[in-house]
This record gives C-alpha cells, sequence and structure tokens, in this order.
C-alpha cells in the first residue's frame, strides 16, 4: 500500500481545473484581478503627477512676469488654463477644485523687480491633497528661476547672477501641514461605504434567491417594491450609523476639520447612499450566489480605490483613467467629502459632483430594473 | 358539479428558445388530492408557478380558483398556499418569526393567536424559538406546510414536498395532507413517489413539458392498457433475463420477491407466459389485474425511449 497514489493526486488536480474552468467567475477574477491592477499600477497610477491645472491672477501684464509664468508652464507640472480677477475667484476655483493652484503676480512686479525690492509672488496651492500639490510645489523655485535668468538682460542685467530678485510665497491651503491624514481620511468615507453599501445590498438580495426563500417571498401577495424598500431600508441606516461613527472618529482621533456646510455634506451623502444601493441591487441581477455577489462587489471596489483618486491623485492620471474614474460615484463623493470637510464648501460649490452622481445613478437604475424584470420571469 | 380549482387550457413556457411546458391542459377537480407525476425536469415545477401566477404564461390560459393566470396573480396568491421543493422558509429565523412574517405577507389579523395556534397544531409549543435551520427534514417540511396554511389558502400547490425526507415523516406528512383535504383544500401535489402517488384521487402525468396522460387515478391502468402476470419461485434473475428479449414483454418489474410482467399485446403475451411455463414448472404464474405501480413504471420507461416529438401518447 504506497502512501500516496499519484493517480488519486491526478485526479483530484484534473478535477479541480475542471471546476475552475466552469466557473467562469471566479476564473475571470483570477486573469482579471492582476490584468487590472497591473494596468492601474502600472500607467495610471502617478505619485508625480504633471499638468495641475492652474490659474493666474496676473495684476502686471509685464515681459518678466510672464516668463515667469512661461517657465512654470513648459516645467509640465503646471497646466495654465486661464486667468482670474481678484483673489475672490482664485478662491472660488481652489476651493470648487477648478484648479489646484492660482499664481498671483503682483502689480509693478517688473517694476519692484528692476528696483531690487524682491516682490513676491503668491502661489496658492490647494493642499487638501498633499501628494497631488507637493512636487509641483518643490519644484517651483528651480524652475522659476532658471526661466527667469534666460529673460534678465538688458536693463536688468543688473539683478541677474545675484540671489533671486523676487521671492516665491507659497500658501498652502485648506490642509496647511500637508498631513496626509487630513486628506485620507475624508476620502475614506467614501470607500468604506462603497465596500459595505454594494457588497451588502448585493448579497442580502442574492440570499434569498440562493436560498430559495424569494419564491416562497414572491408566492404570497407581497408587492416586489416592498420587497425591495424593506430590504434596503436597513442597509440605509447602516450607512447612516457609519457615517457617524466616522465623523466621530474623523474628528476624534485625526482631528479633520468639518469646515463646510452641513447640508451640502447631507444631500451629498445620502445621494451617494442611494447610488451604492442601486449598484448592489444590479449586482445581485447580475449573479447567482452569495460568493458571485461577494467576487463581483469586490471588482467594483479596486477602482474605486485606485481609480477615484482616493489613493492618488486624480489629476496625475492620464486621460482614459480619469474617464473611467469619472464614472466611479466615488470619485465625486470622494471630492464631496474633501471639499465640504476640508475646503468649507457650500452646496453651490458640490453643483457639478452631485450632478454626476445622479447621472451615474440613474443610468445604474435603468440598468438593474431592466435586468430585474427579466429575473422574475 | 362546482367549477375546477385549477382549470388551464394549452399552457405554454418557453425558457431561452426550450419549450418547458408544451399545451398542458389540465382539470384539478375542487377537493380533489390530485397528482401530479413525471420525471426530473419535466416541466412540474413551471407548470406550478405558472397556475399560481409566479411566471407569465407565453401561450394558453387559465383560471386558478376562478382568478385569470395571466391577470388576477395577486388574487391567486392570497388564496394559494405554495410550498417550494427546497426548504424555502428563513433558516436563520426561528419557527415563531417564520410563522409570524408568513402571517404578516398574507396581512392576517390576530396575528399573535393564529401563529400560536399554528405552533400548537405542529405540536411544537416550548420550540417556537428554535432555529427553523436546525429542525430535521421531515420537521421543515411540516413547518413549510404550516406556513403555507396560516393564511386558510382554498387550494394547496405543493411541488415535491417530500423529497428527501425519511419514510415516517413522509406518512405523517400524508395523513395531514388527507386531513387538509376532507377539510375541503384541493391539493395538487407533484411527486416522484410511487406509493404517494397512489394516494391521489387523480393524477396526471407529464414528461418533456407534455402531459401524456390525466384522469382519476382507477382509470389510469385500463387507460394505459397493460396486462400483467404475476410470478414467483427461484431463480428469478434468470427468468428476467429469460423473458426481457421478447417483444411481448414490454415490461418486467421487481415487487418484493416477485415480478410483474407486463405486456399490452394480451395474447402475445400469453404466449410467452405458456412458453415459459413449461421451460420451468418450479414457477408459479398467475394473471393480475393491472394496477397503478406497474402503470407508471410502463408511462416513465416509456416516457423516457418514446416519448419525443411526436410521442406516442396514450390519452
Amino acid at each position: 500500500m504506497s502512501l500516496f497514489s499519484l493517480a488519486r493526486f491526478g485526479a483530484v488536480l484534473f478535477k479541480e481545473f475542471v471546476q475552475m474552468r466552469r466557473d467562469r467567475m471566479t476564473f475571470g477574477m483570477m486573469i482579471g484581478i492582476p490584468i487590472l491592477q497591473l494596468v492601474l499600477f502600472g500607467f495610471a497610477i502617478n505619485n508625480d503627477p504633471r499638468n495641475l491645472p492652474t490659474l493666474i491672477e496676473l495684476n502686471d501684464p509685464s515681459p518678466v512676469a510672464r516668463a515667469v509664468i512661461s517657465g512654470m508652464d513648459t516645467s509640465d507640472y503646471f497646466e495654465f488654463n486661464g486667468f482670474v480677477f481678484g483673489p475672490e475667484e482664485g478662491d472660488r476655483a481652489l476651493r470648487d477644485g477648478t484648479a489646484n493652484f492660482v499664481v498671483v503676480i503682483p502689480p509693478d512686479f517688473e517694476r519692484d523687480v528692476v528696483r531690487g525690492l524682491s516682490p513676491d509672488i503668491l502661489v496658492a496651492a490647494d493642499a487638501s491633497d498633499p501628494t497631488a500639490v507637493g512636487s509641483a510645489v518643490a519644484a517651483l523655485g528651480g524652475i522659476v528661476e532658471r526661466a527667469i535668468a534666460q529673460t534678465l538682460d538688458g536693463p536688468l542685467q543688473s539683478v541677474a547672477g545675484r540671489p533671486p530678485p523676487f521671492s516665491m510665497v507659497v500658501h498652502k491651503q485648506f490642509n496647511p501641514e500637508g498631513e496626509t491624514s487630513t486628506n485620507i481620511v475624508p476620502g475614506l468615507l467614501a470607500v468604506i461605504l462603497a465596500m459595505t453599501m454594494v457588497l451588502i445590498t448585493a448579497i442580502a438580495i442574492v440570499r434569498e434567491t440562493e436560498k430559495g426563500t424569494m419564491e416562497t417571498l414572491i408566492a404570497t401577495p407581497v408587492r416586489p417594491i416592498e420587497v425591495m424598500l424593506g430590504k434596503i431600508l436597513p442597509y440605509v441606516l447602516i450607512g447612516y450609523v457609519q457615517t457617524l461613527v466616522f465623523l466621530i472618529a474623523a474628528k476624534v482621533l485625526f482631528d479633520v476639520p468639518f469646515t463646510g456646510s452641513r447640508v451640502a455634506f447631507f444631500v451629498g451623502f445620502n445621494i451617494y447612499v442611494v447610488v451604492n444601493l442601486a449598484l448592489g441591487f444590479l449586482i445581485s441581477t447580475l449573479v447567482r450566489t452569495q460568493m458571485q455577489a461577494m467576487q463581483a462587489s469586490f471588482m467594483t471596489i479596486l477602482p474605486t480605490i485606485l481609480l477615484s483618486g482616493f489613493m492618488f491623485p486624480f489629476a496625475g492620471m492620464p486621460g482614459w483613467a480619469q474617464a473611467i474614474g469619472t464614472a466611479i460615484p466615488a470619485t465625486h463623493f470622494l471630492r464631496i467629502v474633501r471639499k465640504v470637510m476640508l475646503k468649507g464648501a457650500e452646496l453651490a460649490d458640490i453643483a457639478a459632483d452631485l450632478r454626476a452622481m445622479v447621472i451615474i445613478g440613474s443610468v445604474i437604475v435603468l440598468i438593474s430594473l431592466l435586468r430585474y424584470r427579466q429575473t422574475l420571469d | 358539479m362546482t367549477a375546477p380549482a385549477v382549470s388551464v387550457k394549452g399552457l405554454t413556457k418557453v425558457f431561452d428558445g426550450k419549450t418547458v411546458v408544451d399545451a398542458v391542459d389540465m382539470d384539478v377537480p375542487t377537493g380533489a388530492i390530485y397528482g401530479f407525476l413525471g420525471p426530473n425536469g419535466s416541466g412540474k415545477t413551471t407548470t406550478i408557478r405558472l397556475m399560481c401566477g409566479l411566471l407569465t404564461p407565453d401561450g394558453g390560459e387559465g383560471r386558478t380558483l376562478g382568478f385569470d393566470i395571466r391577470k388576477d396573480a395577486r388574487r391567486i396568491k392570497e388564496n394559494v398556499g405554495y410550498m417550494t421543493q427546497k426548504f424555502s422558509l428563513y433558516g436563520d429565523l426561528t419557527i415563531r418569526e417564520n410563522l409570524d412574517f408568513m402571517a404578516r405577507m398574507y396581512r392576517l389579523p390576530k396575528r399573535k393567536k393564529v401563529v400560536a395556534e399554528t405552533i400548537r397544531g405542529l405540536g411544537l409549543e416550548g420550540r417556537g424559538n428554535q432555529l427553523a435551520g436546525t429542525l430535521s427534514g421531515g420537521w421543515k417540511q411540516r413547518l413549510a406546510l404550516a406556513a403555507a396554511m396560516q393564511h386558510k389558502p382554498r387550494l394547496l400547490l405543493l411541488d415535491e414536498p417530500t423529497a428527501g425526507v425519511d419514510p415516517k415523516a413522509r406518512r405523517d406528512f400524508w395523513d395531514e395532507i388527507r386531513r387538509l383535504s376532507k377539510r375541503g383544500v384541493t391539493v395538487l401535489v407533484s411527486t416522484h413517489y410511487m406509493d404517494e402517488a397512489i394516494q391521489c384521487d387523480y393524477i396526471a402525468y407529464i414528461a418533456y413539458g407534455k402531459k401524456l396522460i390525466d384522469g382519476p387515478a382507477a382509470d389510469i391502468p385500463a387507460r394505459v392498457g397493460l396486462h400483467t402476470w404475476r410470478v414467483d419461485g427461484p431463480e428469478l434473475i434468470a427468468l428476467e433475463d429469460a423473458l426481457l428479449p421478447r417483444t411481448a414483454v414490454e415490461q418486467v418489474a421487481r415487487f418484493g420477491a416477485q415480478l410483474h410482467v407486463s405486456g399490452t399485446d394480451e395474447e402475445a403475451l400469453a404466449k410467452v407466459v405458456i412458453e415459459m411455463k413449461k421451460k420451468h414448472p418450479e414457477h408459479h404464474w398467475e394473471k393480475k389485474r393491472a394496477e397503478l405501480e406497474e402503470a407508471f413504471i410502463y408511462l416513465m420507461a416509456t416516457a423516457a425511449d418514446n416519448f419525443g416529438p411526436n410521442g406516442k401518447a396514450k390519452t
């Protein structure tokens, strides 16, 4: 009697491969997830993001000022998208996320440079995402000095070669210490809710189908809408509890401020929860078992973490990755949370994000309703 | 005669291009125990689901308890008790919670009292707080039946209620069904088991989505048209091997220590019997009336072999 039968071992091995092949979902995950991760980590994620949207408040349209700007522009870190007029406009652009930087060239800049008064160029940076703006800020000094050196000839020769004829003052807004936790913690809410809401809803619904209880249920006079609302509402409440716990923990443990409008937060939060529940519902109409529901939910978590701007700066991703990211609900809720908590945003500042979430949610609801009809028959 | 509890005509259901239920006509008389037989995958479950409005038919029409199965699904559901093949109450709820939930689904008045009565009727007093998932197979089925009966439906649709349940529990279950039938509840029950089929007043046999035969249980053997001889004696296995190749012998079934030899051609079968008697005088042959048992074995065997697209259905 041998201790190990190669034939039996081979049989088990073979059976396992056959089962693996039959279980399309798992098989797809095994191939799909590594490829997805490779693509996302390899191409989409960039911790040294370039082309950050920048606006200029140009109070002195002189050659020297233009040299500074074109120097910044050619560095790839900054992408100049236009001009703002007055500090208020600049502040708004930073708050609603239109720009990561606002560069303010003071009045009479060139004249002061010539006089050797060393005027200040103010660079207001949105530091709520410190990773995104960090390297650009670090590179700022060198870029400008090099750019300006070529311009300083003729009447300006006198100031060349000496210590910089002006100074760059970087004003980090919303998160002046550049604390990573200040940026990560609000984003976590978007990810945590996405993970739990989608998964729990999908599983709760699929469980009824898998265990056969759905058949008993629909054999009673109960209406589908009664079942759906009754099943989903408890999870909305769970979402509320999670958020409450989160907000308290953010304040107590991480000292993350909550500077913006509570109403804006509440509105954004509720829409986000509904969108996630709808996504969970959609998954439940696509799968048959709780196991598959879990796998499918996991599939949605990966891009949520990697492409939403949670872990890595959104601005640093290539266009195609940003396009995918824009279709992810968490991307927009993440912006809402950061804007409201860190930047003191009001309802008007998050209008664009709300609109995006409503559109995504409507598409999901539409698809799942179409699917649900089929599963009844 | 009162109107039938269920009456369907030309009932048809197609799943992904496959006709699962094919033009089935059926009448379930009010107050009867109606047995619904057929091999696995023959369309029994789908037919029952169509009858209680869980599925919409692709063809045909029908009425259950007088309500149109297409338009009045909700009214049907209110008046029908439906028990699924698999245990489909909540295993992670207690017995009482399950019954209470079902009572709420039907919006029963005096819910607490109804549930308490159901638990008493089951003989489960004191165990109401036990999780339903921890019950034995037989008890699960009785609980499911009780849950399906709580709203006092006039029609009970049971989809293989006793599959995988031990014989004692099955007998108890059928005692309960007969009790309900005496109270005037119409019962439509699908089953694989011959001993259960025998207890039915009416029977329909379906294979590949087509109804092959239906009628009062007592008429079925004659309608199938089998003639049967009972034989006992030694060496029955050798005898069976000798009988099977003969065309007149269409079926040899073993019942305990006897063989039941059947065929549709009475004379040809008799000739074979005489010949066998000469060869093996030690066997004792006796002509018997064909019973339901032989009829079903015959139906099942021929359904599997012969009932193709243009099957030779005997109705």
